[in-house]
């Protein structure tokens, strides 16, 4: 009794942590992109709200609550209003399988860093999860009675029927290799031997292109392609309906950052981390903030594919690739012995 | 309490420019612009949609409509020149530069070879300019956004140039009957220098960034091909009509204020599709900075002005102890010089293509009619039969690619 009270209090804990941690995280991670692609820009990003400009984010977030909620008239209400929350969760809760670190030992208890980093299904969980916030695009581009709206969320699903495949595929090296759909196995296993991305190059470049059609970031952006289709799918929306996109958005970036660096670059892998547990969320924290990063710097230098080109990219190159991934991972399995 | 539309079409109410499937709904209609973030202005398009392929496009223009042409029948020569510049804003100068001349053919003036130095070298930085706003804007339509901004701090350093000679940085009306506004300040040298130095290192920058880029060939070869003969049919000019291998330019072909003393080369691809257009336009920037090179290093000393004083105002030196010198003053500016009644066209190669002036006097100091051929609209002309058969994203790319300026098709 006092056992299971005492982990419902550390999950919530944990949890309202995680939450809170992503809900900040994707503020500044809008900061990060506004000053980081200003300096990639020669301009100065934002710098008058508070010291440096760091209150920016809060105050985006202040306009976005006290804007109007506008409603298109002929727009079918209850799609309308699901659609930003379908978009939304899923990108948290994506979050809940990726281990932040080891154990820590907290006045006698012992608590595992990570929301369920031992789920026996990690990666499925993950795939599923992320495939579901595609369904808050197409809807949100279907109920907004809009065309521009509508054209943008064909353009997702197809976009999403092109790429789920090939990201699907490059998670199978990492599974092979570490020999569990566990993710805190799957680092455990590269802390033993060597990070993945050693092994498995391709299969990391292949994952992250297929990550950035997943989370509709540049060059793959189209379903919201704002010089063609004006804002794609979410044109209808405003105040916090707009920003629960946005959020979906950003979390799903730090998301899949965290997914590349667990399942390629060791997660919270790194010097000490074994000695100092806390040092995990720290690593894991720097790998994501570099991948951020390079988002950033693709959305800023890349122009945007047409969305017949992705999907001709999707199936004749990503998929034949990340299958022949499949057949290196097991090739390296054979020849170095991984396991 | 519902809101009623206040005005609706019906697909038959355009059937007449639509396909017999729009009737059937197996087409969608999409109405793009007037406020577009990719239409170049106030270009306002309907579009007729298969899925995502462009099966008609239909251009709607007159949302700039400014009646300039008609409000410099009211006033004299010398203040409607004011009203050129706003034609194309991004190729000021070049406005000012067919009007004036087209007016010094119809007074037969003689302009010192000081001034069209000057205003070649002017024209030129102004060709640069346009062409860099031209490459920012058009990279943004296929979302390299960080091209605009390193385009526009290049610009920038033109403006500057511009402010420096003109006061302004983009309506300088610099140039004037007979000569210019003033001589060019003594930074004015040091200024073009620096561009000159800076410039070709920049363009490199540019190119790395899209020339070889995958996804900009992907995106713009074999994107909205222009055969041969049919940018001769539609009466295409400029970039858009070397981009289809039609070595064609005015400064060229027809020579205008000393462009046959310089040494320059006329770029023409063969492609025909919006890369070729983006790459005329690239080495058509190189080739101004040999102008400007060229007009900088043989700038000939002397007067900026005409001394036909009937026609060009005494510099206020004289006004002091010349009583004929304030008659000049106090006629030009009170009722201004009288043009023969004559009709005369002057063609100049602005960056868009031919712009050219009509320009009719009727005996007295206000012109009977102004009329400009401007290249936006011819080029524009051309979208409905170019972008069939595309998809949206690449009629946004087309239209990047015909670079319209909507103050150029409107007027």
């Amino acid at each position: 009794m006092n056992e299971t009270l005492l982990l419902i209090i550390e999950w919530t804990i944990k949890g309202g942590l995680l939450a809170f941690g992503l809900a900040t995280g994707f503020a500044y991670t809008t900061f990060y992109e506004r000053k980081w692609a200003a300096r990639l820009q020669i301009r100065i990003g934002p710098n008058r709200t508070g010291p440096g400009g760091w209150l920016q984010p809060a105050a985006d977030g202040l306009k976005l609550f006290f804007k109007e909620e506008f409603t298109p008239a002929n727009a079918y209400k209850f799609a309308f209003n699901l659609a930003p929350v379908l978009t939304m969760v899923p990108a948290i809760v994506i979050m809940a399988v990726i281990p932040w670190g080891t154990q820590i030992d907290f006045f006698g208890r012992i608590i595992p860093l990570g929301i369920s980093n031992e789920l026996n299904v990690g990666v499925l969980f993950l795939l599923s999860v992320a495939s579901v916030s595609v369904y808050g695009i197409v809807l949100a581009g279907w109920s907004s009675n809009n065309k521009y709206a509508m054209l943008g969320g064909l353009r997702s699903t197809a976009q999403m029927i092109s790429y789920e495949l090939a990201l699907g595929l490059s998670f199978i090296g990492p599974i092979m290799l570490a020999g569990s759909l566990n993710m805190a196995e799957i680092i455990r296993a590269q802390q033993q031997g060597v990070w993945y991305v050693v092994y498995l190059p391709l299969a990391a470049v292949v994952f992250y292109i297929a990550a950035l059609a997943e989370v509709n970031r540049s060059p793959f952006d189209m379903p919201e392609a704002e010089q063609e289709l004006t804002a794609g799918y979410h044109t209808e929306y405003s105040g916090m309906k707009f920003s629960l996109f946005f959020m979906g958005e950003y979390i799903k970036m730090i998301a899949v950052s965290a997914i590349c660096a667990t399942l390629f670059f060791g997660g919270f892998d790194g010097p000490f981390v074994n000695t100092y547990p806390l040092l995990g969320p720290l690593y894991l924290g720097i790998k994501i903030f570099i991948s951020l990063g390079l988002m950033i710097w693709i959305r800023a230098t890349m122009p945007r594919l047409r969305y017949d080109r992705l999907m001709a990219f999707g199936w004749k190159v990503m998929l034949p690739l990340s299958l022949f991934n499949v057949v290196w991972a097991a090739a390296v399995i054979v020849f170095f012995n991984v396991r | 309490m519902t809101l009623e539309p206040v005005m609706e079409v019906t697909v038959n109410d355009l059937k007449h420019l639509l396909s017999d499937r729009a009737a059937e709904g197996d087409t969608m209609l999409l109405n793009m612009g007037p406020q577009h973030p990719s239409t170049h202005g106030v270009l306002r398009l309907l579009l007729e949609l298969d899925g995502e392929i462009v099966v008609n496009c239909i251009p709607d223009i007159g949302f700039l409509h400014t009646g300039i042409e008609k409000n410099m029948e009211a006033k004299t020569y010398i203040k409607a020149e004011v009203m050129t510049d706003r034609l194309d804003y991004l190729n000021t100068t070049g406005n000012n530069l067919v009007y004036v001349m087209a007016i010094e053919k119809l007074v037969g003036l003689d302009v010192p070879p000081r001034a069209e130095a000057i205003r070649v070298l002017i024209v030129e930085l102004q060709r640069i300019a346009s062409h860099l706003v031209w490459l920012g804007t058009h990279g943004l339509d296929l979302a390299a956004m960080s091209i605009f901004l390193y385009c526009f701090r290049e610009r920038e350093m033109i403006l500057d140039i511009l402010e420096m000679c003109g006061g302004q940085r983009m309506m300088t009306t610099y140039f004037r009957p007979g000569g210019l506004w003033r001589d060019t300040p003594v930074e004015f040298e040091a200024a073009v220098r620096e561009f000159i130095r800076i410039f070709p290192k920049r363009v490199d920058e540019y190119e790395a960034l899209l020339t070889r880029n995958p996804i900009f060939i992907d995106r713009t070869k074999g994107i909205g091909v222009i055969p041969k003969d049919k940018a001769l049919e539609w009466g295409l000019t400029g970039p858009t009509l070397r981009g289809s291998g039609i070595d064609y330019d005015i400064r060229r072909a027809f020579p205008y204020a000393g462009y046959q003393d310089y040494e320059f080369d006329v770029p023409t691809e063969e492609g025909g599709d919006v890369y070729a257009r983006y790459k005329v336009r690239m080495q058509e920037m190189r080739e101004s900075l040999r102008i400007v090179q060229q007009a900088l290093d043989n700038m000939p000393l002397g007067p900026v002005n005409s001394a036909n004083r009937k026609f060009v105002p005494p510099p206020r030196s004289e006004l002091g102890h010349s009583m004929e010198a304030v008659i000049h003053h106090f006629k030009l500016w009170t009722e201004g010089f009288e043009a023969p009644k004559a009709s005369v066209y002057m063609p100049v190669e602005s960056p868009r293509g031919e712009l050219g002036v009509f320009l009719e006097g009727d005996g007295g100091p206000r012109p009977y009619r102004v009329h400009f051929r401007t290249p936006s609209f011819t080029n524009l002309q051309a979208l409905p039969w170019l972008s069939e058969g595309h998809y949206v994203a690449d009629l946004v790319a087309i239209i990047g690619s015909i670079d319209i300026v909507l103050g150029d098709v409107d007027r």
